[in-house]
């Protein structure tokens, strides 16, 4: 019964060309600012001045290399998490589905599985090429390998945050069925509530900060814990999936309890 | 019992089914019986409550209260609904982007229905040729059409098609009018909503008629027909006038046909008959009238048409 409803869900989401374009946005876009970074970073690295950059990549290597083109590029996926489910709610589709399959929790597993699997190959990929593009770059300035301490952690943490990214998504869509209103409300979480929050001072502000969604996810893409962060890379991954885990399973009661 | 098993296959059951959004009462303890091997319409004016009754029966929207049963079972207990239950419910329920094969597709492998079985339901309602194109390009008799493959695709022994042939041409209408007959006359349950009554009259065996939510009529479409009580008597003479005063003497009432006919409702034509002869006048014409399904169907829904309700039910 489940193989059937992987199945079903993978044929759902290869049958429809924004899959395709949310992919490729997404890697171009992390691939193209990472290079660009990368490059203008190592044109000017003789130059005189202050470097932060080349201090960072001192200390946090990961942290500039996956932050310049994952920073945008996770859009793209948070986009294609949210549209999973919305469409089948703006063009009627989750009709004929819950027809087919009535148990709606099921269903939502399966497509949480199947998502999350095309969401972790293409993150593998993109994370390692902007990683090895990257350091070959910057390779004639620093030696960054994934042998150095935290580097590996850091990079195929990358990959995790990228994934569990992609169902926060699919869970605040399946929360909100609207695709606009949803996209609106992830983009928002990620990238406008973060640094209004980090912006009021004191400690308690800097505490639900550091317990956000993404600002405690990403930190699992850092290759050391900073002086500043409230939570180390592993505990921020963990309190990122309990958000996801937690909005999964309000999305799975709504949608056993709401007509669809 | 490990898994509960249909005692009545193919019996579709509402038991005081209600349905409110806000404080519409959308289904009002509605309860009726949909039995195998022919075709049930269901009646109804529009914003009657049927496409939501259709929903409820098919646990896409969950009821205050009551029950609806497929042979015994929710909807949401069957272990393989596709396997039991086609439903045609919106021709919009398809995502535009997906091609008809694979919208088939996706459904079919839900249930480990074979992809050879999606091509022989898109070869039964001609969309073969169209098959793996867009269905955002389909036009609404196109997608009715798919919607009927997708409900055809497990085999099943029962069938709800609400409103099937909204959009489609004429010799749609008359395919899948004859589609529905065959299914029913192989022993399947057929339930068909409608807001055509004068194609009820020619598809359906037996109606479920409601209005306003609430059950108004379950019978055969014969009896639904007869037992309205606006009966009337057609009858020619050269003589109205003294016809006219002798009907309203006896209690009858009289009106007036488009072609000059009078039409006598409350004495039956024997009656009128004798009436004519005692006067010594002729009749040209004296005929019993049933009334048309229109007809008895507007006379048991007057008052319960929901005005200002445009969306289509």
């Amino acid at each position: 019964m489940m193989g059937g409803l992987l199945s079903s869900e993978w044929t759902k989401i290869r049958s429809v060309r924004s899959t395709v374009w949310s992919l490729l946005a997404f890697v171009i876009v992390a691939i193209g600012f990472s290079t660009l970074v990368a490059a203008v970073v190592s044109n000017n690295w003789d130059k005189p001045g202050p470097h932060p950059n080349q201090i960072t990549l001192h200390t946090n290597p990961t942290a500039l290399i996956f932050g310049a083109g994952f920073g945008i590029g996770q859009l793209a996926l948070c986009v294609l998490g949210v549209i999973v489910i919305t469409s089948e709610y703006s063009t009627g589709a989750i009709r004929s589905s819950l027809l087919a399959v009535p148990r709606r929790i099921p269903m939502l597993a399966a497509k949480a599985v199947v998502f999350a699997v095309l969401d972790l190959v293409a993150s593998a990929i993109t994370v390692f090429a902007v990683f090895f593009i990257s350091t070959s770059i910057l390779s004639s300035h620093i030696s960054i390998t994934l042998s150095q301490p935290g580097v590996t952690r850091a990079t195929i943490g990358g990959i995790l945050y990228l994934t569990v990214l992609g169902l926060f998504s699919l869970a605040i869509g399946g929360l909100i069925r609207h695709t606009a209103g949803a996209i609106a409300t992830v983009i928002a979480l990620v990238l406008v509530v973060p640094p209004l929050i980090g912006l009021i001072p004191g400690t308690i502000a800097n505490h639900v900060h550091g317990y956000l969604p993404t600002t405690a996810g990403v930190l699992i893409g850092q290759t050391a814990q900073q002086p500043a962060d409230v939570l180390s890379p592993w505990q921020g991954f963990g309190v990122f999936c309990l958000w996801t885990v937690v909005l999964l399973g309000v999305c799975g009661y709504l949608l056993v309890r709401r007509d669809a | 019992m490990l898994w509960p098993v249909a005692e009545a296959p193919g019996l579709i059951e509402a038991r005081e089914l209600t349905k409110r959004y806000g404080d519409k009462v959308a289904v009002d303890h509605l309860t009726f019986t949909v039995e195998p091997g022919r075709v049930t319409g269901f009646l109804g004016p529009n914003g009657a409550g049927k496409s939501t009754t259709m929903r409820l029966i098919c646990g896409l929207d969950r009821p205050n209260s009551g029950t609806a049963t497929i042979g015994g079972l929710a909807y949401a207990q069957l272990s393989k609904p596709l396997d039991t239950v086609g439903a045609l419910l919106e021709a919009r329920s398809v995502h535009p982007g997906r091609s008809a094969r694979n919208h088939l597709l996706y459904l079919a492998q839900t249930q480990g229905i074979p992809p050879k079985r999606v091509d022989e339901v898109l070869d039964l309602v001609g969309l073969k040729d169209v098959a793996r194109k867009r269905a955002g390009g389909f036009s609404l008799g196109m997608n009715q059409r798919l919607g009927i493959a997708a409900a055809m695709l497990g085999d099943p022994r029962v069938l709800l098609l609400d409103e099937p042939g909204n959009g489609l041409d004429p010799e749609g209408i008359r395919w899948v009018r004859n589609f529905m007959k065959t299914l029913a006359a192989e022993g399947r349950t057929v339930f068909v909503s409608s807001h055509l009554m004068s194609e009820m009259a020619v598809t359906a065996d037996h109606l479920v008629v409601i209005g306003k939510g609430a059950l108004i009529a379950e019978s055969s479409t014969e009896e639904f027909i007869e037992r309205s009580s606006e009966r009337s008597v057609l009858v020619r003479t050269p003589d109205q006038a003294r016809l006219r005063e002798l009907v309203i003497d006896e209690g009858g009432a009289v009106k007036q046909d488009e072609d000059g006919a009078m039409i006598v409702t409350g004495l039956p034509a024997p009656r009128i008959g004798e009436l004519a002869a005692g006067a010594s006048l002729v009749l040209h014409e004296l005929t019993p009238r049933l009334p048309s399904l229109e007809e008895a169907f507007m006379e048991l829904t007057a008052g319960s048409v929901e005005y200002g309700e445009t969306k289509a039910s």
